[in-house]
């Protein structure tokens, strides 16, 4: 980002290099360390974005009485999250299934996303055919359609299929997404030479061979960046498990639901479902928020 | 692609049903020959088409058809359970409209929308300013404002609807510190609106911040080195060169957080035990519209059809006017380069948003926007 001195001075002169050099003296050049002010501000922010996080895991370890009498809570957690997070797991709110369902919901519907995205990314970036620059133009529009407005007939289908109350009818319809197809693509655009595919072509693979031993292992990284997304995505996801699960067979974000319905006067109890249902998403984020971070910014790095 | 094929048949080549080993030069084996090449170029020939049907099949069966066919319901009397009933053509949508409830719902989500992409966009540029800054451990502080983004929505509702307790709630007797009165928060129509609002902005501003920050690296240094060249401080770089030309940027994220933010549900839903958006309505959103219409005491997918279907127009119409004045801001200004970048941002944050507002669509990922 900096512009060093010297090639200012060989760029547009002496006199701008000069200039460019009082600046980034006085008033603060691009290299600069931040002041205070920044470091305020950003102290700020980092305590808005995980203050509230701490705040329920202050009152899963509290109790209700405690919760009731300081409103503001102590920033010492209390004694009793173990107990709290006991009482979840026994109440009658099915946690550990729910759990389960989060688990295989989240897992299956990244792996398929994954999988059908990348072969559709490496057929659009890679192979050559008929319509495909429209048809990957009308995969990104579809990103625009709200598609969540289609809920009452998607139901009666389920319902026809006796899909409902089952893990199916949420896996089903998220099992390849346009944002994933688009994603693919980008990258394979970029990471994956003609040179290696006319190779295996040449060696004798078959088309999904050469998808299979060439573009799947070269889509690792981006596969790994869709995968992380889609399982956040989907396990934080309420409006669709909601309405096709119910309380029968739910997923975190309906058990939760169903805890504050039953439990709404005791804090401690909902913040303790709140902290189970958040912390392996946190963990994931301690391992892999890297990945995160560094697939929100990809795109635009690329130029 | 046929030689490709021929080369293929001399070598021992494991492609395909047919056999490997090397036949015996022969009639057969000519005929063999050819029908591998066939093969091959059936093979080059559809597997593109083949790779991309998943989509184009889920798409059309639990995206496209749902929303056509939302509009069949809608013309019916159709019960959830008792299932399709007769032809009523406008009456349900009359019904609907006529109801005092729909406008409160429809009063309610574009005021919380406003609310939370606002502000949102306003705090997501003062803090791209500090993340922008050369900070040490830059990755560390880009994890800390997207940590919010892993709280699932509902989670997020329970917190905050604590933290926003009408009694003995954090927020109000932090209030009460600097001589505030405590705010009813959970019974006057805007404060509930801006606590709700609230959710969103926390679990979305990071996030948008980021997609700002990528956009920024897309920014030609050129113009940089220009504007530090004609003497411009860091605040004057970032007032003048840095957020002009994320404009585009800006654009296309309030657009995509329209389409989400106008179906917003699962925040309002969890504001309080009963989920019907307040004893009078006064938080109620045009989708918790929809689903107590649907689910609730009536019953009535008709009805809730037609609440879709208006919404899905309203969504269309604003849409179409983002569009209109998207494309008269593109074409007076804004780098050809940034505006790659930013539709590249605005398809990734649609995908994110919308896989969180529901999984019931085909497309991907999170909170505000689909």
């Amino acid at each position: 980002m900096s512009v060093s001195v010297p090639m200012i001075a060989q760029t547009a002169g002496p006199g701008a290099a000069r200039a460019a050099a009082r600046k980034r003296g006085h008033v603060g050049g691009m290299n600069r360390r931040p002041g205070w002010v920044t470091n305020v501000l950003l102290g700020a922010v980092i305590l808005l974005s995980a203050y509230p996080i701490y705040y329920a895991f202050l009152l899963a370890s509290s109790d209700a009485p405690t919760i009731s009498q300081n409103p503001v809570p102590s920033l010492i957690p209390g004694p009793n999250l173990i107990e709290n997070l006991t009482r979840v797991v026994t109440s009658d709110i099915k946690f550990w299934q729910a759990v389960l369902n989060s688990l295989i919901v989240s897992g299956v519907t990244s792996l398929s996303v994954v999988l059908f995205a990348t072969l559709a990314g490496f057929s659009f970036a890679k192979l050559r055919f008929r319509g495909r620059r429209p048809l990957l133009v009308f995969i990104i529009a579809t990103m625009a359609v709200p598609t969540q407005l289609g809920v009452i007939p998607l139901f009666i289908v389920m319902s026809k299929l006796d899909w409902t109350g089952k893990l199916v009818a949420v896996i089903v319809p998220g099992m390849v997404t346009a944002f994933g197809v688009f994603w693919m693509t980008q990258y394979l655009e970029s990471a994956l030479p003609y040179e290696l595919i006319e190779a295996a072509r040449v060696d004798g693979c078959s088309m999904i061979r050469t998808f299979w031993h060439i573009a799947l292992p070269a889509a690792r990284p981006a596969a790994a960046m869709l995968a992380l997304f889609t399982f956040v995505g989907s396990w934080t996801s309420f409006f669709w498990p909601f309405i096709v699960l119910g309380s029968s067979n739910p997923t975190l974000p309906v058990a939760l639901q169903l805890l504050q319905a039953s439990y709404f006067k005791d804090y401690s109890l909902i913040m303790a479902g709140v902290i189970a249902a958040t912390v392996p998403l946190i963990v994931l984020f301690a391992v892999a928020g890297r990945q995160l971070v560094s697939g929100i910014m990809a795109g635009a790095v690329k130029g | 692609m046929s030689t490709t094929a021929t080369d293929a048949a001399d070598a021992p080549a494991p492609a395909g049903p047919l056999p490997t080993s090397p036949a015996p030069r022969g009639e057969r084996s000519q005929r063999r020959q050819n029908l591998r090449d066939t093969l091959a170029r059936a093979d080059v020939r559809f597997s593109p088409y083949l790779y991309i049907s998943p989509f184009f099949l889920l798409f059309a069966i639990v995206g496209l058809f749902p929303l056509v066919y939302t509009a069949f319901v809608s013309m019916h009397d159709w019960h959830l359970i008792g299932g399709q009933g007769d032809f009523v053509g406008f009456a349900n949508y009359i019904d609907v409209v006529q109801q005092p409830r729909f406008l409160t719902a429809l009063r309610n989500t574009f005021s919380i929308f406003l609310l939370s992409s606002v502000p949102q966009v306003l705090a997501a540029i003062v803090i791209l300013a500090i993340l922008d800054a050369n900070l040490r451990a830059k990755t560390f502080w880009r994890m800390g404002v997207l940590l919010p983004y892993v709280v699932a929505p509902v989670a997020v509702a329970l917190i905050f609807s604590r933290l926003f307790a009408d009694q003995a709630g954090l927020i109000n007797s932090l209030l009460g510190e600097v001589g505030i009165s405590p705010i009813r928060w959970h019974a006057d129509p805007l404060s509930s609106h801006v606590a709700i609002a609230t959710m969103v902005n926390f679990r979305w501003t990071g996030y948008n911040t980021l997609i700002f920050l990528a956009a920024m690296q897309a920014i030609p240094r050129d113009v940089f080195e220009a504007a530090v060249l004609d003497g411009a401080g860091r605040l004057r770089q970032f007032v003048s060169v840095t957020v002009p030309m994320l404009r585009p940027t800006i654009i296309f994220i309030v657009i995509t957080s329209t389409i989400g933010g106008l179906q917003i549900f699962d925040e309002p839903r969890m504001f309080d035990q009963l989920g019907q958006g307040g004893a009078d309505r006064q938080w109620m959103t045009v989708t918790m519209f929809l689903y107590e219409l649907g689910w609730g005491s009536q019953k009535s997918f008709g009805r809730a059809a037609a609440v879709a279907w208006i919404l899905f127009l309203i969504i269309v119409l604003i849409g179409m006017i983002n569009f209109l004045i998207t494309q008269r801001i593109a074409s007076s200004g804004g780098h050809p380069t940034v505006n790659k970048a930013a539709a590249r941002a605005m398809a990734k944050s649609v995908a994110a948003r919308s896989a969180t507002t529901s999984s019931a669509s085909s497309s991907t990922t999170s909170g505000g926007t689909r």
